[in-house]
C-alpha cells in the first residue's frame, strides 16, 4: 500500500510533464510549419509594400510603357516583362519536345540497364548552378552563335515572309534567342525528369494490353501513356516554365541588358530578373528602388500563378492514382 | 494479308521507327549540351587552377591572387544558412507528416512549400533585403545566410515530410502502445528511422544553396578581404564569380573559371554523396 501511494503521484507528475512537453513540441513544429506560409506571404507583401510608390506614381502605365529611364525617373516595365515572357516562351518551344523525347527514351527505348544511370545523370546535371550556365553562355555559346549561326539565320530566315522580322538583327551573339536557348538547356533536365517519373506511374497492365493488341511502342506512348498522364505532363511543363520565368543569373549573362522593345529575337533585350540583378544593388533613388520592387512583385505573381497551376495539374494524377 | 492492311502495317512501323529515332536524338541533344557545359567548365577551370586560388585573397584587376576570402565566406554563409534552415525545416516536415498529414492545412502547407521550392530566388533576396539589410543598415553575411535559408528550407521540409511518411505506421503504433509520449516517439523512433533520408535532404539543400547567386547579390555584399564576422559584408564564391566573369580583365575571368570548376565539383560531389546515402540505406533495408 505504501509503495503504491508513493508511486502514484510520481507517475502522474510524469504524465503531466510528458503532456506539457508534447504540447510544447506540437506547438513548436506547428510554428515551423506555418513559417513556410509566412515566408511566402511575407515575401509577396513586402514587395507589394516596397513597390507601392511605383504603382501609385505610374498606375497601369507601369505595365504599358516601354520607357525605363533612371535619370528622368520614368519607369515603365513593358520591356523587362516582354523579355521575360519571350525568353521563357523560346525556352519552352525548345525544351518541351526535347524533354518529351528524353522521357520517352528513358522509359521505353533505352536498354533497361542504361535507364536508371542515365536518369540519375540527368538529375545530377539539373543541380549544376545557373551561374555556370551563364558563364558558359557568355564565353562559349554566344561567340559561337554570333560568328557561325546568327549570320546564317539573319540571311536565310530573315528573308521569309511574316516570320522574317523575328530573325533579323545584328549577329552579336547575345540576345533574346541566346537567353531562350540557355534557359531551354537549363530546364530540360527538370521537365524530362518530371515526365519520366509520371510515365513510370502508368500501370504496366494498361501498356501490356495495348502491346498484346499489336500496338507499336509509339502508339502505346501516344495513345496510352500520354492520355493517362496528360495533366501531370502539363504540370511538369509548367514547373519548367516557372523556373524559366524566374531564372536570374543565366539570363543576366547572355540577354544583353538593353531597354529596347523589338520583335527581332537576335536583338539584345532584358528580363525582369536580369533588371533587378543589375540595378537593385545600385539603386539609390527611392522611386527607382520602388520600381524594381514592383517588378519583383510582378515576377513573383507571374511565377506563383504558373507554379500553382503546375501543382494542381500534378496533384490530379496523384488523385487519379489513389483511386 | 491484303495490300491495304499491308500498307497500313508498314506505315505504322515506319512511324514507330521515326518516333523512336527522334527520341534517341532528343536524348543525345539534351546530353550534348550538358556534356559540353561540363567539359568547358572542367577544362577551362583546370587550366586556371593553382595553389594561389586557395591561399590568396581576391586581387585587384590585373594582379595575381586567389579566392580564399570567397571560399571561406561561402562556406560560412552556407553553413549558417543550413544551421538556420535545418531545425525549422525538420520541424515543419514533422508537423506535416505527423500532425496534419491528411488535413486541409497539411495540403495547403505542402502546396505552398512546393511553390517556395521553385520561387525565383532573386525575389527571396529582395525580401531579405527589405526585412534584414534595410533595418541593419548594411549588407552582411548574416543577411545572406537568411536568404539562403529560405532556399534550403523547402528542400528540407519536403524530404523530411516524405521520409517520415515512409516510416511504417506499425513502428509508431508499437511505440505509442508502450505508453511513450508522442514527442519521444517522434524524436527517438521516427527520426532515427528517417535519418538517412533527412540527411540526404540537408545535403541536397546544401548543394542547392552553394551555387545560388541571385539572393546573395544584395544581401551578403562583397568584401575584398578576409572576415569571419557574420555581421559584416562578406565575399562569397558566386558573387565574386559574377563580378569577375562580367569584367573585361583576363585574370579575373580566369579566377571565375577556376571557381566555377571548384563549385561544380563540389555540387556534383554533394549530389552523389546524398544519393549514395539514400541508396545504401535502401539496399540495407531490402
Amino acid at each position: 500500500m505504501t509503495s503504491e501511494a508513493a508511486t502514484l503521484p510520481a507517475s502522474s507528475t510524469r504524465e503531466t510533464t510528458d503532456n506539457r512537453i508534447d504540447a510544447i513540441f506540437r506547438g513548436g513544429v506547428a510554428v515551423a510549419g506555418l513559417s513556410v506560409l509566412a515566408a511566402l506571404a511575407g515575401a509577396a507583401l513586402s514587395m507589394l509594400w516596397g513597390g507601392r510608390e511605383a504603382f501609385e506614381t505610374f498606375g497601369w502605365k507601369f505595365f504599358t510603357t516601354a520607357d525605363w529611364d533612371v535619370g528622368a525617373r520614368n519607369f515603365g516595365a513593358l520591356v523587362p516583362i516582354f523579355g521575360t515572357l519571350v525568353t521563357a516562351l523560346i525556352a519552352m518551344i525548345i525544351a518541351v519536345p526535347v524533354s518529351f523525347g528524353i522521357a520517352l527514351f528513358l522509359t521505353e527505348v533505352a536498354p533497361t540497364r542504361l535507364r536508371a544511370p542515365l536518369a540519375a545523370a540527368i538529375e545530377l546535371l539539373a543541380g549544376i548552378p545557373s551561374i555556370i550556365y551563364g558563364m558558359w553562355g557568355l564565353f562559349i555559346l554566344a561567340p559561337y552563335l554570333g560568328e557561325h549561326v546568327y549570320p546564317w539565320i539573319n540571311d536565310n530566315l530573315g528573308q521569309l515572309p511574316v516570320v522574317g522580322p523575328l530573325f533579323q538583327g545584328p549577329p552579336l551573339g547575345i540576345g533574346m534567342l541566346t537567353a531562350g536557348l540557355v534557359l531551354a538547356i537549363m530546364v530540360i533536365p527538370f521537365i524530362s525528369s518530371v515526365m519520366r517519373e509520371v510515365f513510370l506511374t502508368v500501370p504496366s497492365r494498361l501498356k501490356e494490353s495495348a502491346y498484346a493488341l499489336g500496338a507499336t511502342t509509339w502508339e502505346v506512348v501516344w495513345d496510352i501513356v500520354l492520355p493517362y498522364t496528360r495533366s501531370a505532363v502539363i504540370g511538369g511543363i509548367f514547373l519548367g516554365l516557372g523556373r524559366a520565368l524566374g531564372e536570374t543569373m543565366a539570363v543576366t549573362f547572355v540577354i544583353g541588358n538593353a531597354y529596347q522593345l523589338s520583335a527581332g529575337l537576335l536583338e539584345p533585350g532584358t528580363s525582369i530578373a536580369a533588371t533587378i540583378a543589375n540595378e537593385f544593388g545600385e539603386a539609390v533613388d527611392p522611386l527607382h528602388r520602388s520600381a524594381l520592387l514592383a517588378l519583383g512583385f510582378v515576377l513573383f505573381v507571374i511565377t506563383l500563378i504558373v507554379l500553382a497551376a503546375a501543382k494542381f495539374l500534378l496533384l490530379r494524377l496523384q488523385r487519379q492514382e489513389g483511386k | 494479308m491484303s495490300a491495304a492492311s499491308e500498307k497500313l502495317y508498314r506505315y505504322r512501323r515506319m512511324k514507330n521507327l521515326l518516333a523512336l529515332v527522334l527520341s534517341a536524338l532528343a536524348a543525345l541533344f539534351g546530353l550534348f549540351w550538358l556534356v559540353w557545359i561540363l567539359w568547358v567548365t572542367l577544362s577551362k577551370g583546370m587550366s586556371h587552377l593553382n595553389l594561389g586560388l586557395f591561399t590568396q585573397m581576391t586581387p585587384a584587376a590585373g594582379e595575381d591572387g586567389g579566392m580564399l576570402n570567397a571560399f571561406t565566406g561561402s562556406l560560412e554563409i552556407g553553413l549558417l544558412a543550413i544551421v538556420i534552415g535545418t531545425p525549422v525545416g525538420i520541424a515543419a516536415g514533422t508537423y506535416l507528416a505527423e500532425y496534419v498529414n491528411h488535413s486541409k492545412l497539411g495540403t495547403v502547407i505542402r502546396f505552398m512549400n512546393d511553390i517556395l521550392l521553385s520561387a525565383p530566388s532573386i525575389v527571396l533576396g529582395m525580401f531579405v533585403y527589405i526585412t534584414v539589410v534595410v533595418p541593419m543598415g548594411h549588407a552582411s553575411a548574416f543577411a545572406g545566410s537568411i536568404a539562403l535559408a529560405f532556399i534550403a528550407l523547402p528542400v528540407i521540409v519536403r524530404t523530411t515530410d516524405e521520409m517520415l511518411r515512409l516510416v511504417p505506421s506499425t513502428m509508431r503504433e508499437a511505440a505509442l502502445s508502450l505508453g511513450i509520449p508522442q514527442w519521444k516517439v517522434t524524436v527517438q523512433v521516427l527520426y532515427r528511422a528517417a535519418l538517412p533520408g533527412i540527411t540526404t535532404g540537408v545535403l541536397l539543400a546544401f548543394a542547392r544553396i552553394s551555387g545560388e547567386t541571385a539572393p546573395l547579390l544584395f544581401t551578403a555584399g562583397g568584401n575584398q578581404y578576409f572576415t569571419a564576422n557574420v555581421l559584416e559584408p562578406m565575399a562569397s564564391v558566386p558573387t565574386v564569380m559574377n563580378n569577375f566573369a562580367m569584367s573585361p580583365f583576363e585574370n579575373w575571368n580566369g579566377l571565375a573559371w577556376a571557381a566555377a570548376f571548384c563549385m561544380t565539383l563540389f555540387v556534383l560531389a554533394l549530389g552523389i554523396l546524398a544519393r549514395a546515402i539514400l541508396l545504401r540505406n535502401k539496399v540495407s533495408h531490402d
